[in-house]
C-alpha cells in the first residue's frame, strides 16, 4: 500500500442522476447482499416445496381419509398453500430493503448521491416489485403442475389449468406476492425500523383479521373483506364466499393499499431528516 | 464553494447550528474546528441536505445541494457516522453508487487500488477495521471527482501512515483549486493541513481566519518567575499596561505582556532574587482550548484529556 498518492485520474462526466440509474444502483445493492439472495430463495423453496410436501401427503393418506376430509382437501388449495407462508419472508425482505440502510446509515450515502430521494423509493419498488414477480411467477407455476403430478393418482383432486378461474388464481397468487413485498416496503419506509416495519405488516395482516371475528356478525361481514388481507386474498381464490370482493376487486383494493401506503412513505421521505 | 447564511437547527428543544455564517473558498484547505458536539456534523449534514435547516441557507458551488443534477460530481463527501451497508463488499459499494450517476466501473476499481482496499474489496465491509472504513468513506467520497470535498473527521481510525496519506490527499486536491473543508476536533491536526479555519463552539461561530493568523494570535508568551519574594515582584510588575500577572502557587508567577529581559532588569534594580525566569510558549490546542473554553458542551472532568 503506497502512502503518497497525488493527484488523482480525471473523469470523463457521465451526465446526471436518472431514474434508469438509480434503478442499476438498486439492483445492485439487492442482488449484492446475501441476506437478500437467502430470503428470497426461502420465498421459492416455500411457494414451491410446501405445496409439494402437502400434495405427498395428501396422495399418500387418502385411503385412509374419511369424507369430510377429503372434501376438505381442495387441489388449489394444494398448489397454493405456499403463497399464504411465503408471503412472509417477502414482506420481511421488503421491509429489510429499506430499513437496513437505515439501521446500517447506507441511507446516508444512499440519498447523498440522489438527494431528490424520490427516485430512490420508485427505483426500490420498482426492483423489488420486479424480482419478486419474476421469481414467483415460476415458483407457483411449478407448484400447481408439481403438486398436480404428485396427485395424478386421484382423479378428483385433478383440475386442468384451462378450468375457469385456475390460471388467474395462479396468476393471482404470484401478484398478491409482489403486491405484498410493496405494501412491506411501503411500511419499512414510513416506520424506518425492521422491528416496526415487521410488527406493523403482522399486525395488519395477521393479527387485526382474526380479531374482526369478535365484532358482531353484521359488522364483520362488512368490514373484513375490504382488509388488505382479505382483498389480496381474493387474487388466488378460485371460489369468493358470500361477502367477500371479486378477485377483480379485491386486487385493485389491495393494489389501492399499497399506492397509499407508497404515497405516505413518498411524503415522509421527502419531508423527514434523515 | 460552500456559503452559509445564518444556518441555523433545532432538533426538538436543543439548538444544534446557531445563526452560522461562513464562505468555504475553492483552492485552499479550510478547517473546521469545534469540540465535539459543537455542531460540525450537523453542519454537514445541512450542506447535503441530509437535514434541512430550521432557518438560513447553505448552497454548494451556487445551488441547493438538492438541486444539482449530479451531486457526486459536485460534493464528495466523507461523513463521521458510519454510512455503509454491513452485508455489501466495498466493491458492490461503490459500484452501486457510481451506478447512479453513469461513473464507469475502471473509476470504481482505480479508487479501490488508489485508497489501498484492493486486498479487501470483496470482503463484506461490516468486517473492516474503522481504518479501512474511513478509507472506503474517501474512495466514495472522490467517486465523482467533485468540485467540492466535504469530509467529518477523515483522519479518525487512522493509523499514522494513513493520516500522512491523508495530509497529502488534502493539500493535492486543494492545490488542483478545489474546495476543501474538513471538519476535526483536534486542533494539532489542522494547523498541519488547513489553510483557513473556521472555528465553532455550540453552534456558534467562535472565530473565521486564516490558520497563520490564529497562530500568530495563539502563540504569545508567557514568562514564568520562581522567586522567594514573588509577592513583591507581582506588585512592582502590576504597574504597566497590559500586565496579566497569575500566581498559580506560592513563589511561582506567570507574567503575560512583559519579556524576560524586563521582569530580569525590573528585578535587579529592587534587589529581587530570582530562582528562574523562562520563557514559555501557549500551545495551538491551548490557544484553541481557551477559545472554546465556555462553548464546550461536556467538559471532561480532567481537561487534560481534551489536549490528549
Amino acid at each position: 500500500m503506497s502512502a503518497v498518492t497525488p493527484a488523482l485520474p480525471t473523469l470523463q462526466r457521465s451526465g446526471r442522476v436518472t431514474q434508469t440509474r438509480v434503478i442499476g444502483s438498486e439492483w445492485t445493492k439487492l442482488v449484492s447482499v446475501r441476506s437478500t439472495r437467502w430470503s428470497l430463495f426461502a420465498a421459492v423453496l416455500l411457494t414451491i416445496g410446501l405445496p409439494l410436501l402437502f400434495a405427498a401427503v395428501t396422495s399418500s393418506h387418502w385411503g385412509s381419509m374419511g369424507a369430510h376430509e377429503r372434501a376438505d382437501r381442495h387441489p388449489l388449495d394444494i398448489a397454493l398453500a405456499g403463497v399464504n407462508v411465503s408471503q412472509l419472508a417477502i414482506a420481511v425482505l421488503g421491509v429489510l430493503t429499506i430499513t437496513a440502510e437505515y439501521s446500517t446509515g447506507m441511507i446516508r450515502s444512499t440519498l447523498i448521491a440522489v438527494p431528490r430521494r424520490l427516485p430512490v423509493l420508485w427505483a426500490k419498488s420498482i426492483v423489488y416489485a420486479v424480482v419478486a414477480l419474476a421469481l414467483m411467477v415460476p415458483s407457483v407455476l411449478v407448484a400447481f403442475a408439481g403438486s398436480q403430478a404428485i396427485l395424478s393418482r386421484h382423479h378428483i383432486l385433478q383440475i386442468a389449468f384451462s378450468h375457469p378461474g385456475v390460471a388467474r388464481s395462479v396468476f393471482g397468487g404470484a401478484v398478491y406476492l409482489m403486491l405484498v413485498g410493496i405494501f412491506a416496503l411501503a411500511l419499512g419506509a414510513i416506520t424506518r425500523n425492521t422491528a416496526g416495519g415487521i410488527a406493523v405488516f403482522a399486525a395488519i395482516f395477521f393479527v387485526i383479521p382474526p380479531l374482526m371475528n369478535i365484532l358482531p356478525t353484521s359488522w364483520n361481514n362488512a368490514i373484513t373483506p375490504y382488509l388488505p388481507s382479505e382483498a389480496g386474498r381474493q387474487l388466488f381464490s378460485l371460489t369468493q364466499d358470500a361477502h367477500a370482493l371479486s378477485p377483480a376487486a379485491g386486487g385493485i383494493l389491495f393494489a389501492g393499499y399499497c399506492a397509499v401506503a407508497i404515497a405516505i412513505a413518498a411524503a415522509l421521505l421527502v419531508r423527514r431528516d434523515a | 464553494m460552500i456559503e452559509a447564511v445564518g444556518l441555523t437547527k433545532d432538533y426538538g428543544e436543543k439548538r444544534a447550528v446557531d445563526d452560522l455564517s461562513f464562505a468555504v473558498r475553492p483552492g485552499i484547505v479550510t478547517g473546521f474546528l469545534g469540540p465535539n458536539g459543537s455542531g460540525k456534523s450537523t453542519t454537514m449534514r445541512l450542506i447535503l441536505g441530509l437535514d434541512r435547516p430550521t432557518r438560513g441557507d447553505v448552497t454548494v458551488n451556487g445551488k441547493h445541494y438538492r438541486d444539482h443534477q449530479a451531486p457526486l460530481h459536485e460534493v464528495g463527501a466523507l461523513l463521521e457516522a458510519r454510512s455503509v451497508h454491513t452485508g455489501r463488499s466495498a466493491l458492490n459499494h461503490l459500484r452501486a453508487l457510481a451506478q447512479t450517476h453513469g461513473i464507469p466501473r475502471r473509476r470504481v476499481d482505480e479508487l479501490i487500488d488508489r485508497v489501498g482496499l484492493h486486498d479487501v474489496a470483496r470482503k463484506r465491509a461490516g468486517q473492516f477495521s474503522l481504518g479501512m472504513g474511513q478509507r472506503l468513506g474517501i474512495a466514495s467520497a472522490l467517486l465523482g471527482d467533485p468540485q467540492t470535498l466535504l469530509l467529518d473527521e477523515p483522519v479518525n481510525g487512522l493509523d499514522p501512515e494513513g493520516i500522512h496519506w491523508i495530509r497529502h490527499l488534502l493539500k493535492g486536491l486543494a492545490a488542483e483549486g478545489r474546495t476543501v473543508f474538513v471538519s476535526s476536533h483536534l486542533m494539532s491536526e489542522m494547523a498541519l493541513t488547513a489553510d483557513h479555519l473556521i472555528v465553532v463552539g455550540r453552534g456558534k461561530l467562535i472565530a473565521d481566519t486564516s490558520v497563520d493568523d490564529f497562530v500568530r494570535r495563539a502563540s504569545g508568551f508567557v514568562v514564568l518567575v520562581r522567586s522567594p519574594q514573588a509577592t513583591r515582584l507581582a506588585e512592582l510588575v502590576r504597574g504597566g499596561d497590559d500586565v496579566v500577572v497569575d500566581s498559580p502557587e506560592p513563589g511561582v508567577l506567570e507574567i503575560e505582556g512583559l519579556g524576560t529581559e524586563q521582569i530580569g532588569e525590573l528585578a535587579a534594580e529592587h534587589g529581587i532574587v530570582l530562582h528562574e525566569l523562562t520563557q514559555r510558549h501557549a500551545s495551538l490546542e491551548q490557544a484553541f482550548m481557551d477559545l472554546t473554553r465556555d462553548e464546550v458542551e461536556y467538559k471532561p472532568f480532567d481537561t487534560e484529556e481534551a489536549v490528549a
